[in-house]
């Protein structure tokens, strides 16, 4: 039996916090002196990480309702992605604030010679537009716009993942993770549009 | 021989003490407690092996950075490439008995006992930047003594134009051997000029102690105006030979790494700017510092490279 009102808001509610727990662990890592060697590599990596995995989190929603039939995994959908653009945006702040200590002269300097700061920049841009219109009143007002628009997720998921490889010395394995996971969220998807287009067809 | 001391290094550069040292005080009072020793305000260890080593010719009077940072962050792909797993994994490795080949283009070939090399080539601190690829840099108090005096008894022929260092090769311990990471054993090389230069060590111990496992033990280079992957860890052969050696990560990115590896921020990495390195150990609003060129011993061995285009040749 699903929960009732009720339950869902207290399931939010419990979710959200989960959600920020990383966040917690971090701070208290920082206050603690509790991240090594290179604090702030430990909290700059820790962010990303996090931001890619409620993306990932955030895509495999509708895949699951698609295969269980069931509508619940919609309820979290806006959540995650916010949370996939908070932790993003802690990730880009980290970077600013402490890796370049907000000198104009380092960023200018360091960000043109890395093509994978760049792809990370482009990634945040592509999130800006989601999470600004993530709100109920956005989706009435651009209507069937606002599902193309978030659509855009799909590039930010893609960009992230270029990011990551383009950084990375010479030990793929991590990115590799997060590229089979989110290009079998992205395959479902273009599976699910293709049977569509066959069954249109066929009709 | 003049014996010089590194000074060309701004005060401005440098770490504020008082900063620098705070973030490690409750560590290092925790260590005291707990091990029952005093540290000195540079944080080595008086009770180690080496705790009475000379100072040797150019070593910096820098701040050091706390043993903890050097000891949990580590480049070490034999075991992880990831810093604080090899740390852990390197435990594993036995470093005793130890013995080195020595091959090439030599009079003096064979297998000599780690024991008998140290023997004959007595130990001095040497307090060194180490400025990573990775743009990260720290200052460490290494133990060891010149490359080139253990070289010169092996009597190198004159075909013999550079070195080439093998690490060991156990992907029964050295777990990270059995992924395709890099193309093992680890192989690093030095022009011949480069190997018999002053400042060019083999290294034993830091701290004032022992080397750690995950730090190279029991025996590795340190080039100080070359970036870290230069400095191979665990050396179990030297070969001298007449052609340029390829080296492990030249051979995984030709266009990333190059042969010289000199720390220039002028040259930048393919990836990421070289003009700035993260100080480990400072406080999460010091700024970097900006990269000095041959991490700052220009004057010591710009020479060297005086009829060659850095950019090129990188």
């Amino acid at each position: 039996m699903l929960p009732g009102k009720k339950g869902w808001a207290t399931i939010k509610i419990t979710v959200f916090f989960l959600s920020l727990m990383p966040f917690g662990l971090l701070v208290k890592g920082v206050i603690n002196d509790e991240l090594g060697a290179n604090p702030i590599e430990t909290l700059h990596f820790g962010f990303g990480d996090w931001a890619l995995r409620f993306l990932c989190i955030g895509l495999a929603l509708t895949p699951i309702k698609t295969i269980t039939g069931q509508s619940w995994p919609i309820r979290f959908r806006r959540m995650m992605g916010l949370f996939a653009f908070f932790y993003a945006s802690l990730h880009l702040l980290v970077f600013i604030v402490l890796d370049l200590s907000l000198s104009w002269e380092a960023f200018k300097d360091e960000v043109p010679k890395s093509p994978y700061i760049l792809m990370g920049l482009l990634t945040f841009l592509l999130l800006v537009p989601l999470a600004a219109t993530s709100t109920k009143k956005m989706q009435k007002r651009l209507g069937r716009n606002w599902l193309k628009l978030q659509r855009l997720v799909y590039v930010a998921g893609l960009t992230a993942l270029v990011h990551f490889f383009w950084l990375v010395k010479s030990d793929y394995t991590e990115p590799l993770i997060y590229a089979t996971v989110i290009s079998i969220l992205l395959g479902i998807r273009i599976a699910v549009y293709c049977r569509r287009t066959a069954k249109l067809f066929s009709l | 021989m003049l014996i010089k001391t590194k000074s060309n290094i701004l005060s401005s550069e440098i770490t504020d003490r008082a900063v620098f040292e705070s973030r490690r005080e409750f560590i290092k009072a925790a260590t005291i407690f707990s091990a029952g020793i005093m540290l000195p305000s540079s944080g080595h260890a008086e009770t180690g092996k080496y705790a009475d080593v000379p100072i040797g010719p150019y070593s910096a009077k820098l701040p050091v950075t706390g043993r903890e940072d050097v000891t949990s962050y580590t480049n070490y792909y034999e075991f992880s490439s990831n810093k604080k797993d090899s740390t852990v994994l390197a435990r594993a490795l036995k470093t005793t008995p130890w013995s080195v080949e020595v091959a090439g283009e030599v009079e003096k070939p064979g297998v000599y006992n780690l024991e008998d090399i140290l023997k004959d080539n007595p130990v001095q601190e040497r307090t060194y930047r180490f400025r990573c690829v990775e743009a990260w840099s720290m200052v460490v108090p290494w133990i060891g003594f010149p490359l080139g005096e253990m070289l010169k008894r092996f009597k190198p022929t004159s075909k013999a134009k550079f070195v080439e260092f093998t690490t060991l090769n156990n992907p029964e311990i050295m777990v990270g051997q059995r992924s395709g990471v890099l193309d093992w054993p680890y192989v690093e090389g030095l022009r011949m000029d480069e190997a018999m230069h002053p400042l060019t060590m083999m290294v034993t111990g830091m701290y004032g102690d022992e080397l750690p496992n995950q730090n190279g033990a029991p025996l590795r280079l340190i080039v100080p105006w070359k970036y870290g992957f230069k400095s191979i860890k665990a050396i179990v052969k030297i070969r001298f030979i007449e052609n340029m050696p390829e080296t492990a990560w030249h051979k995984s990115a030709p266009g990333e790494y190059g042969f010289y590896a000199n720390v220039n921020p002028e040259v930048s990495h393919p990836r990421w700017s070289q003009s700035r390195e993260r100080v480990l150990g400072s406080s999460i609003f010091t700024p970097k510092r900006d990269t000095e060129k041959f991490n700052g011993y220009g004057a010591e061995v710009a020479a060297l490279y005086s009829d060659m285009d850095l950019k090129k040749y990188f």
